[in-house]
């Protein structure tokens, strides 16, 4: 039997997630009942879902900007940043479309920023978003001037906290923006020219495609991601907190995409899979708390799963797998 | 001047420049006491950004540095409240742990040719998880010894003081300089930065080179908790978030290049300082606000990685013009 290349692909993390969830429906049985309530859905999975949107969202942009052989450390930073502009433009009274507007202007132009360093100045990516990374959050203070800025606009706190057809709202922007991001990127070249700089951005150059431009895009898009997080976290406190507002979100999101199965090294990406690694982390999370676990086992648990994925992904076992998978079906059973 | 130490040259000149600007406003500041407390308050920094400068020589990166110092406080404030060992077994203990820790770091690293940006996250939430485990309070760290430590200093001419913990930290920054520039494994860390295959290809065991570094930045992270314990007198697990990026940045003011192969150790030093100096500066103004140190730094990164690409262009600008005569002068030897 053969499956499509795409199922194949995201096969592995689909069983580890349903392996996770099995596992922890046996401890704790209430794990998979969702209800409705006051017109919206409760329940485990639908809070995994929710509380995975930052992460989610983050991992969109991450796996892009990793996918042409960079990282992005600033999210976290951009997250802050974005949403203190929109607390702060919100309670000066500007209307909630240009507030919006503003926030993501802002993180496209922090993305802007990581791009022409990383691209035109050729700084490693690593460092060139440190420097965003370390400076941004100064800045979000600057912007809330070292308070905690809260806000009690109903129509941006519906972006954290509201629900459409009893779904809650960051569920449906996060997919939203997958789907969006997905369609975009293998309904024309864009996808493709992605991984050409990501395998070898010498030859991708020598083959007509503007590196240059294409990177600064995955870069710029990586910020509108962090922007979206960073209003959905600012609305679902009410409150635009600079010093803990995605606070090293930054790191979960390269975990995604890592546990996603995307090498650290560029080339080929997958976006959904990406998404599947922020759910696993996120019922993870979850599931510890549900479990009865202390949460000061949360992070070694944690550890220890991400170096088992890691194992498995490695280089190393990889074609030791692979020699046995292909015995195994060289033998006519 | 040398195109390696120019970065060093430069990272002084602007700690000088900026020491100097800060004293025609307060003529306070230069005195050994600020000197001292400078040394003392960021010890623990200088010691952990000493093994991280390391670290990037061979072109790695260790995120796990900042767990490992509150797992390091918070272990040995269970030991001494739990265990009658005393503090210095209990150090030696936790030193053995730590650089354990790194040399299995560096083997996953090695062995499973993983990005160590990776293996070192996976550690860092090991080394957090391990602190939370122990204990998720701050818990008091108390005894004679320790107390001894703390009051232990050299009184410098104007009445300052170079305590105990500073003086461990200048004395690790020489120990690692000496390592680095003037013995054989300090050769083969740079080869493996600048070019890992052609570090194999001259007869240099990469693997080895990567546990012992990963080793060297593991024990250097358990001697920057000790310091931070004796420091604090408290061990707490959500202690030093974010001081790896601190180290790393420190490194990179410091002039030692990201990519690996290149740099110079006594410049983190002086990169740790700077960074000192400019919240110090902060405490004397009393009315800039702290984020501005997060800005300044970040725009002093801006700035030496600026130079440094500079730096470089003109290197291989010099070599491009070189050549290009060398040709010239071989086509007049022909028509001659």
């Amino acid at each position: 039997m053969t499956l499509p290349a795409g199922l194949a692909r995201i096969l592995p993390m689909l069983a580890t997630l349903a392996l996770l969830v099995a596992a922890i429906s046996l401890v704790s049985p209430g794990f998979l009942d969702i209800s409705v309530a006051n017109g919206r859905l409760y329940g485990s999975p639908i809070d995994v879902l929710n509380r995975g949107a930052p992460v989610a969202l983050l991992a969109i942009g991450m796996t892009l900007v990793i996918a042409t052989g960079g990282i992005d450390l600033s999210v976290g930073a951009v997250m802050a940043i974005c949403g203190a502009v929109a607390a702060k433009m919100v309670t000066l009274g500007y209307p909630l479309p240009l507030t919006l507007l503003a926030a993501l202007a802002t993180g496209a132009a922090c993305g802007l920023w990581n791009g022409l360093l990383v691209s035109v100045l050729r700084i490693q990516p690593i460092i060139a978003t440190l420097i965003l990374m370390v400076a941004g959050r100064g800045i979000a203070q600057l912007v809330t001037e070292g308070a905690i800025l809260t806000f009690s606009d109903p129509g941006f706190a519906f972006l954290g906290s509201g629900a459409i057809l009893s779904v809650p709202f960051p569920v449906l922007l996060w997919t939203a923006a997958a789907v969006g991001t997905i369609l975009v990127l293998r309904r024309t070249a864009l996808g493709f020219l992605i991984e050409a700089v990501g395998v070898n951005a010498r030859a991708a150059y020598r083959a007509g495609v503007n590196t240059r431009a294409t990177i600064i895009a995955v870069y710029v898009v990586s910020g509108l991601c962090a922007a979206l997080a960073g209003l959905v976290v600012t609305a679902d406190i009410r409150g635009a907190d600079a010093n803990n507002a995605g606070l090293w979100l930054e790191l979960d999101a390269i975990l995604a995409v890592v546990i996603g199965g995307n090498s650290l090294l560029g080339g080929r990406f997958s976006i959904v899979a990406s998404l599947i690694g922020a759910m696993i982390t996120q019922t993870v999370n979850t599931g510890i708390l549900l479990a009865g676990f202390p949460p000061e086992y949360n992070l070694l648990i944690k550890a220890w799963i991400v170096l088992v994925i890691l194992l498995v992904q490695s280089p190393r076992l990889r074609p030791l797998l692979a020699r046995r998978r292909a015995s195994r079906q060289g033998t006519p059973t | 001047m040398s195109a390696r130490l120019l970065p060093f040259a430069v990272t002084c000149a602007i700690f000088v420049l900026a020491y100097g600007l800060a004293w025609l406003q307060f003529p306070a500041i230069l005195s050994t006491r600020v000197i001292g407390n400078l040394l003392t308050d960021n010890a623990y920094l200088g010691i952990v950004a000493v093994g991280m400068t390391v670290v990037i020589l061979s072109g790695g990166i260790d995120l796990s540095v900042g767990a490992v110092i509150a797992f390091s406080g918070v272990f040995i404030g269970v030991m001494l409240r739990d265990t009658g060992l005393h503090p210095y077994a209990v150090f030696l203990l936790l030193l053995a742990i730590t650089t354990l820790f790194g040399l299995a770091m560096g083997a996953v690293i090695h062995l499973l040719e993983m990005p160590p940006f990776i293996v070192t996250l996976a550690g860092m939430f090991m080394a957090r998880g391990a602190a939370y485990v122990l204990s998720i309070d701050s818990i008091p760290i108390r005894h004679p010894a320790i107390e001894a430590i703390q009051s232990a200093y050299w009184l410098m001419p104007g009445k300052g003081r170079l305590t105990l913990i500073a003086g461990l930290m200048l004395l690790t920054v020489a120990a690692v300089t000496l390592l680095i520039h003037r013995s054989p494994f300090g050769t083969r860390v740079m080869a493996v930065g600048g070019d890992a295959r052609t570090a194999r290809l001259l007869g240099v065991d990469v693997g080895r080179t990567t546990v012992a570094v990963y080793g060297l930045s593991g024990f250097c992270a358990g001697l920057a908790g000790v310091v931070f314990a004796v420091y604090t007198s408290a061990g707490y697990s959500l202690a030093t978030v974010g001081t790896e990026l601190d180290a790393i940045a420190a490194v990179v003011i410091g002039g030692t290049l990201l990519t690996g192969g290149s740099g110079f150790v006594p410049g983190t030093l002086i990169g740790v300082l700077i960074m000192g100096l400019i919240q110090t500066y902060i405490v004397f103004d009393g009315t800039l606000s702290s984020w501005w140190t997060k800005i300044v730094i970040g725009m002093l990164l801006f700035g030496f990685v600026a130079l440094q690409k500079g730096l470089v262009q003109l290197r291989t600008g010099d070599r491009a013009a070189r050549r290009r005569a060398a040709r010239q002068s071989g086509r007049h030897r022909a028509t001659a």
